[in-house]
């Protein structure tokens, strides 16, 4: 398959083109896991069952169609709100029932609980609403962009395109938020050194609520996005395990490497199905980013952008 | 009251270091064991040996198996199910390739060759720890999957994928009935336990122990990091190797590459968590406990007369695990053993209060 590659330069520059684009859509659910990482040193393995929770909630309400057909425009957002408000609610709780009470536990130990917070959110999703698969039009058309495709050659999804915008000025957005706001100032502070931030006078318990709010915020976005990709149904929560190996790669407490692991976890991962692949009887892309985090784990623990951690006896 | 210890000198070293110092400890155990050995295949029906009993000496082992590397050693691991699916493979290749392989021998080989795929994965742990060696071994469980699906030669080319398991025989009698599956499996679990239980004694177990407790402290005092770790990851393999080969010859007789997939790796996290960090005897409560307790959900809900449907009873199911998961981090972080051992601490002092 490599000749394909050197013969058909238009083709690879698809491939690696559309692999960025779906790596910025792993993106989306990292930057999740990112944020809390950085704001509270816990790592959230439930990141994927959120983005599950969010979009059944989402769909669901917008099904209901609470004032009639039709509702429009104003519909979807007032559904975006009372979703927004649930994911904020939810965080909040989680962050007063399970992170609280395990203050100053090591960091094994809360990642445990988190991976038990996954399955009750699972169960707690599906009970709720259901878990047959619901289909979700974000009146974005997943069509090939016909004017750049005709001037250039290359076709790409203009679906893939706005998702890439949106992540964009998610990324942006938490960037301002985290250098200009006071809030923000505080959350990195808080994620620094708890003692020392609280004895400034940061109040913790209300930064980490703002943190796991803020999760739900993100997870929401990527479950409509995901949700409108492929439909929500229960094998969102596998994009948790998806975005593992993009944190590793960009490093666990940085915004920029979550988006900068997605677009080479999505570009490797796609580049590698279509050329290396067939040598090995395909479908390389379920364990290829994990091969790779490997890789950078051994050579760079950190990750691209991660904080370097030095450990003294 | 229930414990009287009056009386009961130890008078050598050996006996000092006893398994069961007490003597009604003792007591208990053996009778437990032959209680569960000769007089549970009588009287049990063949429903509770092949349906509760058996994934639960099964799941135990692999229990067992992280339980070592989690709880005593510190390092955490998903690849519990891709352990387990390469010791039924390996046991099953090894079947195939030498019919007149004694089956004991086979599974110590499975195990063996599953120790090595695990030391193999074992090693970025001297780099990395935490939910970073999570990362790597979630890696490792996806890798062995798409290895055993994608390579014929694992599967003797079968066109499903799935594997049958001949029918084995131990010195000559043959392993056919529920009862003489389950005798075969206790057998093999007591061996097991009794091994683990001694090396988590030994200077072994201490190393793992302290490299648990804190890592750089323990090379100070001269413990290797890396054999000690891969060690480990190799024991523990091993037990996660024999335990894959048991599921395949013993319990079910036939599995295909998706029988081991990450849900079991969790389940058998959950069990570690539930029974208790760091606790031979723990690893057999949590085991209990996550298999007889979906049977009890069912159970309870089939009083209700099945008004419940089952995809909400699955779905509670979850909720339920996920809730009592971080209820045992909060409460009782050392799971189902510590509440064991406060309940013999108590019953020592009955009726008195001190």
């Amino acid at each position: 398959m490599l000749e394909v590659a050197i013969s058909d330069p238009i083709f690879t520059i698809e491939v690696l083109v559309s692999g960025l684009l779906s790596g910025i859509m792993y993106s989306l659910v990292a930057l999740g896991f990112a944020l809390i990482f950085k704001a509270s040193g816990v790592f959230n393995f439930a990141q994927g069952a959120f983005v599950l929770f969010a979009a059944l909630t989402f769909v669901s309400f917008l099904e209901m169609a609470l004032f009639g057909e039709g509702g429009g425009v104003w519909y979807f957002a007032v559904c975006f709100v009372i979703t927004l408000a649930v994911m904020i609610g939810y965080g909040i709780a989680v962050e007063r029932i399970v992170l609280r009470p395990l203050v100053n536990q090591p960091m094994i130990i809360l990642f445990m609980a988190t991976i038990g917070l996954n399955f009750f959110t699972e169960g707690f999703a599906q009970m709720l609403w259901g878990a047959e698969v619901h289909a979700l039009d974000l009146g974005i058309p997943d069509v090939p962009w016909q004017e750049f495709g005709e001037a250039t050659g290359i076709y790409l999804s203009v679906f893939e395109l706005v998702t890439a915008g949106i992540a964009g000025v998610l990324v942006l957005g938490l960037a301002l938020f985290f250098s200009k706001t006071r809030t923000g100032r505080a959350l990195r502070a808080v994620s620094d050194d708890h003692q020392a931030a609280m004895s400034v006078g940061i109040p913790l318990q209300h930064i980490w609520a703002v943190t796991w709010a803020a999760a739900g915020i993100i997870a929401l976005i990527a479950g409509m996005l995901w949700g409108a990709k492929l439909g929500v149904q229960f094998s969102l929560t596998l994009l948790a395990l998806k975005a593992l190996p993009v944190l590793i790669i960009g490093g666990v407490d940085s915004i920029t490497g979550a988006i900068v692991g997605g677009l080479i976890v999505g570009a490797s991962e796609k580049l590698a199905e279509v050329f290396i692949g067939p040598y090995f009887g395909g479908a390389i892309e379920n364990w290829f980013p994990y091969a790779l985090a490997t890789v950078f784990l051994l050579f760079r623990p950190q990750g691209l952008f991660g904080e370097k951690i030095i450990e003294r006896v | 009251m229930f414990y009287r210890e009056a009386g009961q000198f130890k008078s050598s070293y050996a006996a000092d270091q006893a398994i069961f110092p007490i003597k009604q400890d003792l007591w208990f155990i053996v009778g437990l064991l032959i209680v569960a050995v000769v007089v549970v295949p009588l009287v049990a029906s063949e429903y509770i040996l092949h349906s509760v009993l058996m994934p639960f000496l099964i799941l135990s082992v692999a229990a067992m198996g992280l339980n070592i590397l989690l709880g005593y050693c510190g390092q955490i691991s998903l690849g519990t199910a891709g352990f387990m699916a390469v010791g039924a493979f390996a046991a099953y290749k090894l079947a195939t390739a030498f019919p007149e392989l004694p089956i004991l021998l086979n599974f110590i080989l499975a195990g063996g060759i599953t120790a090595m795929v695990g030391v193999v994965f074992g090693l970025p742990s001297l780099r990395i720890k935490g939910f970073y060696l999570a990362v790597t071994t979630l890696g490792a469980h996806f890798f062995i999957e798409w290895v055993i699906t994608h390579f014929g030669w694992f599967t003797n080319y079968s066109t499903s994928g799935v594997i049958s398991a001949p029918p084995i025989d131990v010195f000559g009698i043959p392993i056919e009935s529920a009862e003489s599956r389950y005798v075969f499996t206790i057998l093999i679990v007591i061996a097991l336990a009794f091994l683990m239980k001694n090396m988590v004694r030994g200077s072994m177990g201490r190393a793992w122990m302290a490299v648990r407790d804190m890592d750089v402290a323990a090379e100070v005092i001269g413990i290797r990091l890396l054999p000690t770790k891969l060690l480990a990851f190799g024991v523990s393999s091993f037990y996660c190797g024999i335990s894959g080969a048991l599921y395949v010859f013993v319990y079910l007789g036939t599995v295909e590459p998706q029988g081991f997939e990450i849900a079991r790796a969790f389940q058998v996290l959950f069990m570690v968590i539930i029974g208790g960090l760091g606790s031979v005897m723990g690893s057999f409560f949590g085991a209990a406990f996550i298999i007889m307790f979906p049977i009890v959900i069912t159970n309870t809900a089939f009083l209700f007369g099945g008004v419940i449907r089952a995809e909400v009873l699955s779905n509670l199911e979850l909720m339920i695990f996920g809730a009592l998961i971080i209820f045992f981090l909060i409460v009782e972080p050392a799971g189902l053993a510590r509440l064991w051992s406060i309940g013999k601490e108590k019953m020592r002092l009955w009726p008195f209060p001190h």
